[in-house]
Order: C-alpha cells, then sequence, then structure tokens
C-alpha cells in the first residue's frame, strides 16, 4: 500500500458514499465488523508485500501470484461464511486464506517452504488449504478447481446441511471446459454454489476481448439457466451485499449462480511477470489512485466516523508487524526433511494400525 | 560454431519450419503477444504474423483438439503447453484422439501435430507443475516421444519433430533454457530414434536423458577423477522411437548398467530399459541393473528437499557407485 493509502485521504472527493452501505447485510453490521473488514484487507495486503520482499530475498521459490488490489473480493465474500459454507480457489490464494481466518505465520511459513507452513511446505503458494476453515484450497491447474466447488455444494446438500460453496475462479478460467461441466451438473442438480469469476482484466498478458467470446462472463449463466449478477470488486459493501444475495439464493433455494466480480491486479500476474507486454503502467496507477479498495473503505469509515487517523494508522503498524513476525517465525523453522517426502501421500500409510491393504505402495 | 541457448535453439527450429512450410503453425497460451511464458517464442508474431503465431485462451482440451483435427487436413499445428503439466486437461485429446485416429482409421488419416512444451521438477513449483510424463505418453503406441538435453539436440530434434507425419510429443525443460551449447548452422535436422553417446566410458553405462544428462555429466566427472571409474552415457534423446541398440552395444562394452532419470519409478522409461537390457543383454551383466528415479511421492514443494527429491550429482554419484559393487 503506498503512503497515499494509509493518510487519511481527504483531499479529493468527500468520503464516497457505497450505495450498498445500506443494504441489510452491510447496515447490520457493528462498528467492530466493519473495522475487522478493513482490518483483514489491510494484513493481506501487508502480508503479500512481506512476502514479495522475501521473495526478492529468495527465501520462496516457485511462483508467486500476489493478490494485491483484489482484497476487497475475498473479505467481501468470505465474510459472509457461515458453518456449513465452503471456500476453494486458484492459485492466487493467500487473501481468501487470511479472509477465512487463517493465521499468517504458517502461510508465510509454507511460502518459505518450512515444515511449520499451512501444507508441511509442501504445497507452496498455489496450494493453501486449512479444512477446519472451510478453505478447500489453493489449486494450481486453471478451472480445476471448480468441479471440486460443485462437489463441496454437492456434499453440503447430500449431508442434509444447510450451506453454500463458493467457487473463485479468474477472467481466464472461464474458458476451461472443465468449468463449464459444473455449471451444467449445478443447474441440471441444484446445487448451492456460487461461482464467483474474480475478473481483474487479464488471463496472465491476455486480455479479456482476446479470450472470450460472448457478451459477458457472467452472462454465459444463462445458457444453463442460472442466475447471474456483476458487481465492483473495488467496493467491499458491494461485493457483500451481491454475494449475499447469491449465498443465500443457494442456501434457502439450492440455486447456483454465477458473480462476476470486477476487480484489479496491480502486480505482474507472478512475480517472475516483468508486466510490459500488455498493459500500460498509466492503467496500473490509475486504478490504485482512483478504486483502490482499502483506500476507498478507509474513506467510507472514515465518513461513517467508524475509523480515525489514529486508528488507521494502528491497523497498520500492527498489520506489518504481524506480517514481519509471520517473516521472522518462517525463517526461524525448520524445512522438512528427506523422509517427509513419501508422508502424506496415502492415508494408509499415515494411519498404519488401520492399514487393510497389502503390497507395497512405494517403489524405488 | 554459434553458441546459443537451448531456448533460442528452440526458436530458431521454429522459425525455420515456419519458413520452410506454409502449414506450420504455431498454437498456445502466451505464445504471440507474450512472446512466450518462457521466451521461446520471442520475436516469432512479429515475424510470422498473426496467422502462424496463435494466442489460444486457456482451453487446452479446446485447442490442441483443435490442432489435432486440422493436422488431418495437412495444417502442421505445433502447439505449446506452457507446461506440460497440463496436458492432463488435454489428455482424451492426445492419448485417444492422437494416439488412435491413424489405427481406427484403418491407416487412412495421419496427425502430423507437435505438441511441445517443458516437463520437468526442479522450479518448487509444486505438485500441479511438475509432472515428467515421457512414460505415460510412451505407453501409447502411435504417439513419438522426446526429450532433448543440450541446444543442438533441441533443435536438429524439433525440427525431424516438426516434418514427422505422426503425433510428436516434445517435452523440453524450464531449467535448460538458459543452457548454451554449440549449434551448428543450417538445416541441422536428427533423426528421431537415435540416442547419443555423450561421454565415453569403460566401466559403467549411464542410460539417461533430459536434464538428468547433465547430471550424470557431473558425477561422471568425479567418478573419473575421485574414484577411477570410466563412465559411458548415453543420452536416450528420443524415448519412443527408443534407440535400443546404442544402449545394448554400451553394455556389452561395460556390463554395468545404471538408469538415471527424474521419473517416479513405477513403470517409468527406466522399467522398460531395464526389462529390454536384461533380456537382450543378460549375459553381458556383471551385476543386477541399478537405477536412479525421483523419490516416489508427489512433488514436494520445499525447495531444498525438492532437489533432494529429484535426481542430482550427489545423489547420481551414490548411484553409480552402488551400480559398481
Ligand atoms: C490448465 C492450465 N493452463 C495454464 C496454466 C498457466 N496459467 C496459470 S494462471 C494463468 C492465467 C489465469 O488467468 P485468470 O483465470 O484470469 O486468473 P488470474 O491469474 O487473473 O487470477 C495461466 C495461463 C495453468 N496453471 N493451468
Ligand atoms: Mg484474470
Amino acid at each position: 500500500m503506498s503512503k497515499k493509502t494509509t493518510a487519511t485521504a481527504d483531499k479529493n472527493d468527500a468520503a464516497q458514499v457505497s450505495p450498498a452501505a445500506q443494504a441489510p447485510v452491510n447496515a447490520k453490521l457493528t462498528k467492530d465488523e466493519r473495522i475487522e473488514l478493513y482490518r483483514k484487507m489491510v494484513r493481506i495486503r501487508r502480508f503479500e508485500e512481506r512476502s514479495l520482499r522475501a521473495y526478492q530475498a529468495k527465501k520462496i521459490g516457485g511462483f508467486l501470484h500476489l493478490y494485491i488490489g483484489q482484497e476487497a473480493v475475498a473479505v467481501g465474500a468470505c465474510s459472509l461464511m457461515g458453518k456449513h459454507d465452503h471456500v476453494i480457489t486458484a492459485y492466487r490464494d493467500h487473501g481468501h486464506a487470511i479472509a477465512v481466518g487463517m493465521d499468517s505465520k504458517p502461510l508465510m511459513a509454507e511460502l518459505y517452504g518450512k515444515v511449520t507452513g499451512c501444507s508441511k511446505g509442501k504445497g507452496g503458494s498455489m496450494h493453501y488449504f486449512d479444512p477446519s476453515r472451510n478453505y478447500w484450497g489453493g489449486h494450481g491447474i486453471v478451472g480445476g478447481q471448480i468441479p471440486l466447488g460443485v462437489g463441496l455444494a454437492y456434499g453440503v446438500k447430500y449431508l442434509g446441511q444447510k450451506g453454500a460453496a463458493m467457487a473463485f475462479m479468474g477472467d481466464g478460467a472461464v474458458n476451461q471446459g472443465a468449468v463449464h461441466e459444473a455449471y451444467n451438473l449445478a443447474a441440471l442438480w441444484d446445487l448451492p454454489v456460487v461461482f464467483v469469476i474474480e475478473n481483474n482484466r487479464y488471463s496472465m498478458g491476455t486480455s479479456q476481448e482476446r479470450s472470450s467470446a460472448g457478451p459477458g462472463l457472467a452472462q454465459r449463466a444463462e445458457a444453463y439457466g442460472m442466475a447471474w449478477d456483476v458487481c465492483d470488486g473495488h467496493d467491499v459493501y458491494e461485493v457483500r451485499a451481491t454475494m449475499d444475495k447469491a449465498l443465500n439464493r443457494a442456501r434457502d433455494e439450492f440455486k447456483p449462480s454465477v458473480v462476476e466480480i470486477d476487480t484489479y491486479r496491480y502486480r505482474g500476474h507472478s512475480v517472475a511477470d516483468p508486466d510490459k507486454t500488455y498493459r500500460d503502467k498509466a492503467e496500473i496507477e490509475e486504478y490504485q489512485r482512483t478504486r483502490d479498495p482499502i483506500t476507498l473503505f478507509q474513506q467510507t469509515l472514515l465518513g461513517e466516523g467508524v475509523l480515525n487517523e489514529a486508528l488507521v494508522e494502528l491497523i497498520d503498524t500492527e498489520a506489518r508487524a504481524e506480517a514481519d513476525i509471520a517473516a521472522d517465525f518462517s525463517e526461524a523453522s525448520p524445512y522438512p526433511t528427506v523422509e517427509d517426502i513419501q508422508k502424506d501421500v496415502y492415508w494408509e500409510v499415515d494411519n498404519p494400525t488401520q492399514r487393510t491393504s497389502q503390497g507395497r505402495l512405494f517403489f524405488e | 560454431m554459434p553458441v546459443i541457448t537451448y531456448r533460442e535453439a528452440i526458436r530458431h527450429a521454429l522459425a525455420e519450419e515456419l519458413e520452410r512450410d506454409s502449414n506450420v503453425v504455431v498454437l498456445g497460451e502466451e505464445v504471440a503477444q507474450f512472446n512466450g511464458a518462457y521466451k521461446v517464442t520471442e520475436g516469432l508474431l512479429a515475424k510470422f504474423g498473426p496467422k502462424r503465431i496463435v494466442d489460444t485462451p486457456i482451453s487446452e482440451a479446446g485447442f490442441i483438439g483443435m490442432g489435432l483435427g486440422a493436422s488431418m487436413l495437412g495444417v502442421r499445428p505445433v502447439m505449446e503447453l506452457m507446461f506440460w503439466s497440463f496436458y492432463s486437461v488435454a489428455f482424451d485429446q492426445i492419448l485417444n484422439n492422437a494416439a488412435n485416429v491413424r489405427y481406427m482409421s484403418g491407416g487412412q488419416i495421419n496427425c502430423p501435430i507437435v505438441i511441445r512444451g517443458p516437463a520437468n521438477g526442479g522450479t518448487n513449483v509444486g505438485a500441479t507443475h511438475s509432472h515428467t510424463p515421457e512414460n505415460v505418453l510412451a505407453n501409447h503406441p502411435g504417439i513419438k516421444v522426446v526429450v532433448p538435453s543440450t541446444a543442438a539436440d533441441a533443435k536438429g530434434l524439433l525440427k525431424a519433430a516438426i516434418r514427422d507425419n505422426d503425433p510428436v510429443m516434445f517435452l523440453e525443460n524450464t531449467l535448460l533454457y538458459g543452457e548454451k551449447g554449440e549449434v551448428p548452422d543450417g538445416d541441422i535436422v536428427i533423426p528421431l530414434g537415435l540416442a547419443d553417446i555423450k561421454r565415453e566410458g569403460t566401466d559403467l553405462t549411464i542410460v539417461t536423458y533430459g536434464r538428468s544428462v547433465h547430471h550424470s555429466l557431473a558425477a561422471a566427472a568425479i567418478l573419473e577423477k575421485e574414484h577411477n571409474i570410466s563412465v559411458e552415457i548415453v543420452d536416450l534423446r528420443t524415448i519412443r522411437p527408443l534407440d535400443i541398440d546404442t544402449v545394448l552395444k554400451s553394455v556389452a562394452k561395460t556390463h554395468r548398467v545404471l538408469i538415471v532419470e527424474e521419473q517416479k519409478p513405477f513403470a517409468s522409461v527406466g522399467s522398460q530399459l531395464a526389462f529390454m537390457i536384461q533380456k537382450e543383454a543378460f549375459d553381458e551383466l556383471d551385476g543386477p541393473i541399478h537405477r536412479l528415479a525421483t523419490i516416489d511421492a508427489p512433488a514436494i514443494y520445499s525447495p531444498p528437499v525438492e532437489t533432494e527429491q529429484l535426481p542430482n550429482p550427489a545423489r547420481v554419484l551414490k548411484a553409480a557407485l552402488a551400480a559398481m559393487e
């Protein structure tokens, strides 16, 4: 976050009033709950900025896909989760992990490849998981998580629970066959799932116009008789208002829907993307200046009298400290051992007293 | 001789074949405007234009199947998988359609496609992105499989692959893209199915391919210097067709074999090799055939541990000493 974001933004227009603020799901929020939404967005951003520095210091291998700019989407959507609601997403998964309440220490340690990581150093940045928080990953194959999301919805319904699954994907993922098969199954069998398209305008270096036919991404739902909606993902209130409707449709009526959320990533596709061929710097700066989800919500909450300058400062300082503590924790943690490579492969091997199969499971 | 990178060698092969045959077309994600996720296709759009160099949506089953269909009419698509790991999305197109169309049509149709891209571990991208499917692919008659280890091989073999009338799977390696090597100028074509002796020796044959060739070469130097063991390294270069004769000739010379492969051990390329060597050169062997493979588990992310999961010079050295016992 730039300095501009932390300074109280009173210079330009008076704090914008989000039309979605009046939606019942937002109107009922307590002061503390509003602050918590803001705090989570700041914590995600600070976490990711810290992880970027660790990557540049060669503490992290592989890919690092940053969520910076998109925070209001995960925070808004995941803030609506009840006991039987579930989340699954792709490889740009840090924001959702913090949004569902995962602790930043194991998240950072996972990036460092340490045994204290949320996946014991086995999954890395793209493969975060925490089933105890109904967070089912963190998936590296574009579109591959969407049928799983339908499966979560099927499971909820099968088990007689009242809940819904949110299956997040990017604007590029909508062109995978698996996504269309999943749409059809969800609509055919009335499954409580919300397909959430985080439309950040690019799939790697490809703009939406160059990859997707048809009038709009969410509208494809019509082919399957599903409801669809679009919303502004820079406004956390609007994300909540829109997702609330879709989630209730799923929970109460077993009706799936597609929600397309306009958002924007500030960083390259991954840290390795030189980000030179497909968009202008000016475009990025324009988003940062006028549509930053954290700045906008800060203005809103200042306007509501929920935040004040001192609190803004405090939240920011705490988020930075939290990210540093997570990095220190990661640094101090051990790596997995070579013996660990073959653990967590088979349930039976990890639970040897309950093994029922015979024969060799691993080979040299 | 010009010294260029493995990446440039592949790019030159593509450019020369695009130049030579107007039916050659390059399709893939980010191959055109973005210049390739790994910059292999850099500059090709500028040179050949959008009819020949085509950016696709993220629809592997769709565009690979499409390329295959077009090949039945004589178009010669060279399709990039950003990672070979994503072939699973297009499994049906590759292993049901490409592998079987010729057979099921009684030889009436052929599919001159190439699918190329990197297939390797060692870059800490986790289990979903680190598959090495050469054994899976080679398990399907009708499919050819190439895994080049050097810049020169990459260029010569890719040119052969593009001219080949069968579906050829061309497996590159992100960790080799920046490696330099001498590559002869001009229209160098290396026939598929010809192994190459990357190092001559008398005591132990290491049969290997891909990046493991380099690990084996590093280990061989140490074995020579510190253990007085002379290692011969056979680089298969092509997995199917397989140049078993060159392997057997080397075994007849050294009488000891170590197979080194970046593969999960079960039903790997090495498994097939070991079967053939014992069957066809049983009397030549002074000891059991040894094999060094990837430690049998999905690819771990943790960077220092992934290095240990894969073949590396230290592991090759240890395995070679065991094979000499
Ligand atoms: C099946 C498959 N194909 C290609 C890739 C490589 N890849 C990773 S992310 C990506 C772009 C996806 O864009 P989008 O769906 O818009 O999500 P975003 O990155 O913008 O969050 C591509 C091509 C992959 N991981 N899996
Ligand atoms: Mg996108």
